[in-house]
């Protein structure tokens, strides 16, 4: 098989570019170098984010800082899936419910949920709700439009097939619809997932007492360089496995969405 | 299927009339009549094949006898009870990718008695035995996307005969399979229909499948679909793929192909 020796070669080549990039930074770090626009002064070198990394692991202060995140992200997030796939599937499937509720959302679909941050430090009177909320409302709008996208485009005939074979309104949304718009929702709950965590950081780093947004922040202020890159790192690994969490849910609860054809 | 406590619902019932019908389709200022002043009965127990152009409405017959569409005048009964909305009594088996793509085959086919709460140990057997009469046995639990065309279109035809029906309803179930399968499953289908006695009404638009299958066909005009004719075929059952080169169905194919013919121009 000539495959394997290209896989091997492919993955030694995709190796090598990683390495490449830290050696790169190491030297630019380390070489203080200047480019006028862009300098490499106060940047730290890889070795130095290493160590501050070692550090971390080892304070307790890191389940703290993650801790409050976390729960931030599942009070926020948890809020949005369940209201979000609720009313999708409400907008999607009645008419009334349709114009009753999105003209209203269309008009706050555009907004950054960013934006939000300085009006809702003015509404809520704890900081750990107004960062609750931003998670929220980043999460929301993906969740929602994408669950009304899949409730809508259910093939139309699946439905006339279970109302021909005795299936109720009821029978017709459990049976049918749900898992029928299951792989949009899910595509909703992935990109919700993402801007949920863009925007809790984004809270932290203005209104945090913990949270890793708040670390990465703090690490700025009182110049310990390294740790805003490790703050930036443990940011980007837990974006990265909550949505391996969701595909891997997805896959769990959709077994039917890519089988394999025996014939 | 014996031993089956929902055997009773199977008499030798089934009585289609559709007397005077027209139906209406499209929005109000874009509709335009599909089907005109159109009356036919189907016998019980009998096979009974619509047969005309695309576009002739036959299709449209078959929503309104399934309860999907609405008649704009006329009457169409089952047994003399009004056709109204879709009821597992009128079985419906579209063309194709109707199956439940998230239910393994099993659970498909027991759908019906699912929606009429039937415990689920036994629902899950009659699917199988079911299943094992269309010839699936072993694919059991296989998603729909793992199987052929003909396999899914049998498990179509399970799905809607477990709940009993009345009258079988079936919108050119084959058309969308190869030449070799499609003619498979024309065998399978007479041969389920031998042993699950049951009134038919199939719709296609390819004359020897009607000629093929049928007791009777009724050939459709162009839109607004009229009958052109209603022929009973001579030929015995048992069937075989031979029949097709046969005098008496070469001189049927050459009449219906004339019928077709001239209405077409």
């Amino acid at each position: 098989m000539a495959t394997r020796p290209r896989q091997a070669v492919r993955w030694a080549i995709r190796a090598a570019s990683i390495g490449a990039c830290l050696g790169l930074w190491q030297f630019a770090a380390t070489a203080h170098l200047n480019l006028g626009a862009v300098t490499f002064r106060n940047v730290p070198p890889p070795t130095e984010v290493a160590e501050a990394a070692v550090v971390l692991l080892r304070s307790p202060k890191l389940m703290a800082h993650l801790g409050s995140s976390l729960a931030r992200v599942f009070a926020g997030y948890g809020a949005a899936a369940l209201l979000g796939i609720a009313l999708g599937i409400a907008i999607g499937r009645s008419r009334a419910a349709s114009d009753l509720l999105l003209p209203p959302l269309e008009l706050l679909r555009p907004i950054p949920a960013v934006a939000w941050i300085p009006l809702s430090i003015l509404i809520f009177t704890s900081s750990e709700v107004s960062m609750i909320f931003i998670t929220f409302i980043g999460a929301l709008f993906p969740i929602i439009l994408n669950t009304v996208h899949g409730v809508a485009n259910v093939d139309q005939r699946l439905i006339a097939s279970a109302r021909s074979l005795g299936g109720n309104r009821l029978a017709i949304l459990q049976e049918i619809v749900l898992p029928g718009a299951a792989p949009a929702i899910v595509t909703g709950l992935a990109i919700g997932m993402g801007t949920s965590w863009f925007c809790l950081v984004t809270a932290e780093m203005i209104s945090g007492q913990f949270g890793i947004g708040y670390y990465t922040w703090e690490a700025y202020t009182l110049q310990n360089y390294a740790d805003i890159v490790v703050g930036m790192l443990v940011i980007g690994l837990m974006g990265m496995g909550s949505s391996w969490a969701l595909t891997s849910l997805g896959r769990v609860l959709m077994p039917w969405h890519r089988p394999s054809a025996v014939r | 299927m014996s031993g089956d406590p929902a055997d009773g619902h199977r008499r030798p019932s089934g009585h289609v009339k559709v007397s005077r019908v027209s139906i209406m389709l499209g929005e109000s200022d874009k509709a335009f009549r599909a089907v005109a002043d159109l009356s036919f009965e189907v016998a019980p127990g009998e096979l009974l094949c619509l047969l005309g152009p695309s576009g002739c409405g036959k299709s449209t017959v078959l929503g309104a006898l399934a309860g999907h569409l609405e008649i704009a005048t006329g009457a169409i009964t089952l047994d003399g009870e009004p056709v109204a909305g879709p009821s597992p009594d009128r079985g419906l088996v579209f063309q194709q990718h109707t199956l439940f793509p998230w239910k393994k085959v099993r659970h498909n086919v027991a759908f019906g008695p699912k929606m009429r709460r039937v415990a689920r140990r036994e629902r899950l057997k009659a699917a199988d035995d079911l299943l094992a009469l269309v010839g699936l046995a072993g694919f059991e639990d296989f998603y729909p996307a793992q199987l052929s065309g003909g396999m899914q279109q049998r498990v179509e035809i399970a799905r809607v005969l477990i709940n009993h029906p009345r009258v079988l309803l079936m919108d050119e179930p084959f058309s969308a399979l190869d030449a070799l399968t499609r003619a498979r499953m024309q065998q399978v289908l007479l041969d389920i229909w031998t042993r699950i006695p049951t009134t038919t009404v199939f719709v296609t638009h390819d004359i020897d499948e009607a000629l093929f299958l049928a007791d009777r066909i009724i050939v459709m005009s162009h839109r607004p679909g009229r009958v052109i004719d209603d022929i009973r075929l001579p030929f015995a059952r048992p069937r075989h793929a031979d029949l097709v080169t046969e005098p008496d169905f070469v001189r049927l194919k050459r009449h219906v192909m004339g019928l077709l013919r001239h209405r077409d121009t």
